[in-house]
């Protein structure tokens, strides 16, 4: 999978965590989910439930780690998928 | 890990502490107990002279019991070390009032517990075996 095509279907995941006080045109691949989106620690698990649940992966406690912007989330799920 | 145990971990006291004992507390779930005293702080304001249990401290007798308690056995589980919680989302629906002195029992299902957060069903009922409160907790524990 391309990551644009990874990263389509990211953002509806992201979306559905974002705050009500951020707006969603500030979403972009570089964004830091939880400095920059506000996205809070609790909800950045339910993040990583729905993309094991969408791309069929599973998240590891090293993968949470490295987990800080949406770039960072489509690289771990790229490396996931082509294993 | 006995229940004892559990209970000496929790980080709470008098007067935010909202359990007294605790039954049963397993991988898939936690359940316990509690009495709201006559005299606690908060009936002297909730509500002028007609004194009833607040949904906020129901929410968190059964948050302490159901997701405290558990996630506290869960991490012993686990080997980690517990350093704190946090609530991070409460989505509860309250069916009859809670009066001061009445005895409640608290379940909860485990729901998952994954990255630290941990998400259970939560139950409270009353001595009659009333549902007095149900519905979702979640927090952080590590």
């Amino acid at each position: 999978m391309t990551s644009e095509a990874i990263y389509a279907k990211l953002l509806p995941i992201v979306k559905t965590y974002l705050p009500e006080d951020i707006d969603e045109n500030n979403i972009n691949p570089d964004s830091d989910l939880t400095k920059e989106l506000n996205i809070n620690s609790a909800h950045l698990v339910d993040v990583v439930l729905d993309v094991e649940d969408t791309f069929d992966v599973e998240f590891a406690n090293e993968d949470m780690e490295k987990l800080r912007t949406i770039n960072d989330a489509i690289a771990i799920i790229q490396t996931k998928l082509n294993k | 890990m006995d229940l004892d145990n559990i209970l000496a971990k929790l980080p709470y006291s008098t007067p935010f502490l909202f359990v007294d004992s605790l039954s049963e507390v397993n991988e898939s779930g936690a359940t316990g107990f509690y009495k709201f005293k006559e005299d606690s702080f908060f009936y002297k304001g909730h509500f002028k002279n007609n004194p009833i249990t607040p949904g906020v401290i129901l929410t968190e007798c059964m948050a302490q019991i159901g997701v405290v308690c558990l996630g506290i056995f869960l991490m012993e589980a686990e080997i980690l070390k517990h350093q704190s919680v946090a609530m991070s989302t409460t989505n509860i629906d309250f069916y009859k009032p809670v009066f001061p002195g009445e005895k409640v029992k608290v379940v909860s299902e485990k729901m998952y517990f994954r990255f630290n957060k941990l998400k259970c069903k939560v139950r409270m009922l009353n001595e009659k075996n009333e549902v007095v409160a149900l519905g979702e907790i979640s927090g952080m524990i590590g």
